[in-house]
């Protein structure tokens, strides 16, 4: 058999903190964030759609903003904070948005989903209480072809109302 | 609770009342699948990685249509990290999703007929090195003239882009005839002829397809794919790789959206799977987006004739429709979309006389196929404009037009469908309520419109695309002694919520919730046959056979309790995970004790379901496309704002109602009405697969003039408006609970009601879609300049029509057999021999 091509050496390595946790992966250097989370560290959870930046499916959070994960190559992210929807809940529950979208309807086929649930997670964390036009221009990077969009702006009304219940002193 | 001492006659009633309540079936619930989605736990078919997996590219052609003279893959295979090179002629058995033509190559032998068709694949330790090594295979073409659309088809016979078919490029032709339509011209006081073109536009799932495949552990071939119809992908596999399909296993796997892209066998499922084997190593293929473009199998693009003759109060005495489709370079399901394009224009509207002439040739582009609403959407657009403008020459409301001839419930067509129930006037009259169209058609000031269109669809195809006798959809059913129950159906989870609809169905009868059902679907060795989720056909075909199955268990329980608790079987019911008597519900057994006494008495808990469709009085050739057991309805109206000047359109709002029989699950059901009008609203307003030919100098490829997601436009979250929906809940005896299908047809009406919104805002009509800014321009000039105030196609090319094909309607006696036989050409004759 032939010899191991060079692009199959994991040359490169980072230390980056996933989902909370302190992560060291090596990788092959050419790779993308995308390509390390979902072949490297085994988080197949994020998805994508075109890996050029155009379909906002591979969208996670780094150091709490959203960023396409296929347009990052790995090596920059050497030190960063990434939030990914396996780390979306916590304590074994689901994160508000999660609950909202399984019962409001928002996720149909489910593969955009990671993307707009982590989008939205980054809004809901700036901005508390969005309109709907704000969600709209949220997630306009995002693309869903399954449900029209309505179920999932509700979905990210019904998760704000539920968040702020929760931040009420008291409750 | 009342007191019992006072009246037990009202409070048996009464509780027998609170007993049949429906608990799951009508109720906004969760689906089966939510959790697993939203916690990104789902697994895709990319979503796999197995040790010593191995990556597969396929080398694609650059031609649009060439022969290949020459491939050396020698440096290709010398390449470090490569495994295997495969080239046509490994595999070079002909596939094809429909039996009349199997005219598909995994790997081109020696034609190449479209930019992007497959004649090498390269399998590598690592993705980027099979990337490499294809371009370390060198291939000799010999250039061959191209044809870029019907037209040109028809003008060029030669060279053949397929050696079967009609003649020359032409794929098939249809001439049908229900009754004597130049009679009924005769009898109109009106007739109408438009021309119209719909624009191919393609699926777009944000998944990409992607297939895993495996020699298993005993030396079988199991693969994991994103497809829609795993039933026929083993077939295909069968076939090409000369298995028994006995020893193959294909899990289709959650797809990330279909809408009919994922329905064919494709070439690459048939790569990995033979790569597979001869490594006996795990094989994977991820397609890229601009791959995904080339594979395509979308909307055919379609030009039509409608000539239809009315009386003055709007009957329709008789319609005549051509059209001439764009197949693109392969067969796929177009032999059906060819039919597709004349079936269902008589079942929304009673139309006495009808004839229908369909040509579908070949050209070198990417195959066209099914796309949600398959075939049926770009008549329907045609249809609608046209009634349309019938309406305004007749001084008659749209609405009140279309109310007027509306077809009957349980009506034989003139080609011989047979309805169901139908509540297109029911969805007309609530969406005129809704959107409150009589304040609003003709009366928003200039540069605002209301449209408003209707449509029909099946509710599964009656045929199956192989001929079979055997059922469509097949479900078992495992009780177990822990209380659980199992599905096992090969049902394919594509968005839409099959395991949900099955789920639903079964927990309803046996009266358990969701939760306590186990699904495994879209698996050819774990459920029986389900043909696949194409022709929304799954809640009423599989829906129907979990019925079946949970109905049996439920006689067994029954039973077995029964006999237990000494209750007389009637008076048993099955909720809140009990089974109990009614006329005491508080005797009575939990759902797991009623198993295991099932089991006790029986043995071993187990049920069978299935389900096949009505036999078809249309017995006609070509009647094959078009029944189905039951039809949905739906009716839309559009608003738009169009700026006279930049003729830039914006919709703010649509209502839509849709005769869905009953919703299993409502919020499922809003949400497939709500995505239907989404992707309508994408091909009225900007999606097209649109091809274009590269100069001379570079090879003059006819090539994809946007292969990517940000080019090929289509809705984003700033585009989409507000929606209205209207659920319009009659019971179908023929569907599980009574429901019909709400997959697809919402998306029909919405294409041609924003053309009608347009011509209410400024006073134009756009014949064709997408309905730009630009073809609104060009047709408020001609309206400037005094001509004809429309931007679409003029006319109708000439073709040689075979003889038409007579089928008397049934108020003419007939029994859906046509009264002459087509004369079949040669070439017919020889490609029925040569298929079969
Ligand atoms: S994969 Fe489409 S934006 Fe990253
Ligand atoms: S749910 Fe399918 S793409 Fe959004």
């Amino acid at each position: 058999m032939a010899t191991a091509p060079a692009e199959s050496q994991k040359t490169a390595r980072i230390k980056i903190t996933l989902n909370g946790e302190e992560t060291d992966v090596s990788f092959a250097p050419y790779k993308t964030l995308l390509e390390v989370l979902r072949e490297d560290l085994g988080h197949t959870g994020t998805k994508h759609g075109c890996e050029l930046g155009e379909c906002g499916a591979c969208a996670v959070l780094l150091d709490g903003k959203p960023v396409l994960s296929c347009l990052l190559l790995a090596w920059e992210c050497d030190g960063c904070s990434i939030t990914t929807i396996e780390g979306l809940g916590s304590n074994g529950r689901l994160h508000p948005l999660q609950s909202a979208f399984a019962n409001l309807g928002a996720a149909q086929c489910g593969y955009c989903t990671p993307g707009i649930l982590l989008t939205a997670k980054a809004l809901l964390d700036e901005n508390p209480h969005p309109s709907r036009d704000q969600i709209r221009e949220a997630l306009s990077g995002n693309l869903c072809r399954c449900t029209g969009y309505l179920q999932i702006f509700e979905a990210v009304e019904a998760a704000m109302v539920q968040i702020a219940e929760w931040k009420k002193p008291g409750a | 609770m009342p007191n019992p001492t006072e009246s037990p006659a009202v409070e048996v009633v009464e509780l027998q009342l609170e007993t049949d309540r429906l608990r799951v079936i009508g109720v906004p619930r969760r689906r089966v699948d939510a959790r697993a989605k939203v916690t990104g736990q789902t697994r895709y078919a990319d979503d796999i990685f197995l040790p010593r997996m191995a990556y597969c590219k396929l080398l694609r052609s650059p031609h649009p249509h060439a022969r290949i003279q020459k491939i050396d893959s020698s440096r290709a295979l010398a390449h470090p990290g490569v495994y295997l090179v495969l080239t046509g002629k490994d595999l070079p058995i002909e596939y094809g999703i429909i039996p009349v033509s199997q005219d598909e190559q995994a790997l081109c032998l020696d034609h190449v007929r479209h930019v992007g068709d497959p004649v090498a694949a390269v399998v590598a330790r690592e993705e980027l090195t099979a990337l490499e090594a294809l371009d370390l295979i060198d291939v000799e073409y010999e250039i061959l003239t191209t044809v870029s659309d019907p037209e040109e088809a028809l003008a060029t016979p030669e060279p053949r882009i397929h050696d079967y078919g009609e003649e020359g490029n032409i794929h098939k032709r249809v001439n049908l005839e229900f009754g004597n339509v130049d009679e009924g011209f005769a009898e109109a006081d009106e007739i109408f002829e438009d021309f119209f073109f719909y624009q191919g536009n393609t699926h777009l799932p944000i998944e990409q397809h992607a297939s895993v495949a495996i020699k298993d552990p005993e030396g079988k071939l199991t693969i994991w794919s994103s497809t829609q119809t795993p039933h026929y992908l083993h077939r295909a596999l069968a076939k090409v790789l000369e298995m028994s399909p006995a020893h193959i296993r294909v899990i289709a796997t959650p797809n990330g959206g279909g809408f009919g892209g994922k329905s064919d066998p494709f070439n690459h499922e048939i790569v990995v799977a033979k790569a597979a084997l001869m490594l006996d190593r795990p094989v994977k293929i991820g397609l890229t987006r601009e791959e995904v473009f080339y594979c395509h199998r979308g909307r055919h693009p379609v030009l039509m004739r409608f000539k239809t003759g009315v009386k003055k109060d709007g009957t329709i005495t008789g319609m005549h429709l051509q059209t001439l489709i764009d197949g693109g370079a392969y067969g796929s399901y177009g032999v059906a979309s060819t039919f597709y394009t004349g079936a269902l224009q008589t079942t929304s509207y009673h139309v006495p006389r009808y004839h229908f002439q369909a040509c579908r040739a070949f050209t070198n582009k990417p195959p066209c196929g099914p796309k949600r609403g398959h075939g049926t959407v770009q008549p329907r657009f045609g249809q609608e404009i046209q009634l349309d403008k019938i309406a305004e020459k007749l001084k008659l409301d749209p609405a009140e037009l279309r109310l007027r001839i509306a077809e009957a419930p349980n009506a034989v067509t003139a080609n011989f469908l047979e309805l169901g129930t139908v509540g297109l006037r029911e969805c007309i009259r609530r969406v005129v309520k809704i959107s409150s169209w009589n304040e609003k058609f003709r009366k928003l000031p200039e540069g605002r419109g209301v449209g408003l269109a209707c449509s029909a669809y099946l509710t599964g195809a009656g045929l199956p695309i192989y001929w079979n006798a055997m059922p469509h959809s097949g479900v078992q059913l495992k009780l177990d002694r822990g209380g659980g129950i199992t599905i096992f159906c090969g049902a394919t989870e594509i968005g839409q919520g099959s395991d949900d609809v099955l789920a639903a169905i079964v927990a309803e009868v046996l009266g358990v919730t969701t939760f306590d059902i186990r699904i495994y679907t879209g698996d050819t060795d774990l459920g029986p046959v389900d043909l696949g989720s194409y022709s929304s056909r799954v809640t009423l075909m599989a829906g129907n056979a979990a019925m079946q199955a949970a109905e049996r268990a439920k006689a067994m329980l029954t039973e077995a309790v029964g006999a237990r608790l000494d209750v007389p079987k009637e008076r048993l019911r099955f909720a809140d995970q009990r089974v109990f008597d009614s006329a005491a519900p508080e005797k009575g057994v939990t759902f797991h004790e009623a198993v295991c006494l099932a089991e006790a008495r029986f043995g071993t808990v187990g049920t069978v379901g299935s389900y096949t469709p009505p036999r078809s009085p249309a017995q006609f050739k070509g009647g094959g496309v078009g029944p189905s057991p039951t039809y949905s309805y739906s009716a839309a109206v559009v608003e738009v704002t169009v700026n006279p000047v930049t003729g830039w359109i914006n919709v703010p709002k649509i209502w839509i109602a849709h005769d869905i029989g009953r919703a299993l699950n409502p919020a499922l059901a809003r949400g497939q009405v709500e995505g239907s009008v989404y992707m309508g609203l994408g091909e009225a307003l900007m999606e097209e697969q649109e091809f274009r030919r590269l100069p001379k100098r570079l090879s003059h490829a006819l090539v994809h003039k946007f292969p990517s997601i940000l080019e090929y436009k289509s809705p984003t979250s700033l585009d989409m408006p507000e929606i209205v929906v209207e659920l319009v809940e009659e019971p179908d005896p023929h569907g599980p609970f009574g429901a019909k299908e709400v997959g697809q047809g919402p998306l029909l009406p919405i294409m041609p009601a924003v053309a009608n919104a347009v011509y209410d805002a400024v006073g134009v009509r756009v014949d064709e879609v997408p309905i730009t800014p630009e073809k609104i321009v060009k047709a408020l000039a001609e309206k400037k300049a005094g001509r004809a105030p429309r931007f679409g196609p003029t006319y109708f090319p000439d073709v040689d029509w075979p003889e038409p094909l007579r089928v008397p309607p049934p108020w003419e006696g007939g029994d859906g057999r046509a009264v002459n036989e087509v004369r079949r050409s040669s070439s017919q004759r020889k490609e029925k021999v040569l298929r079969t």
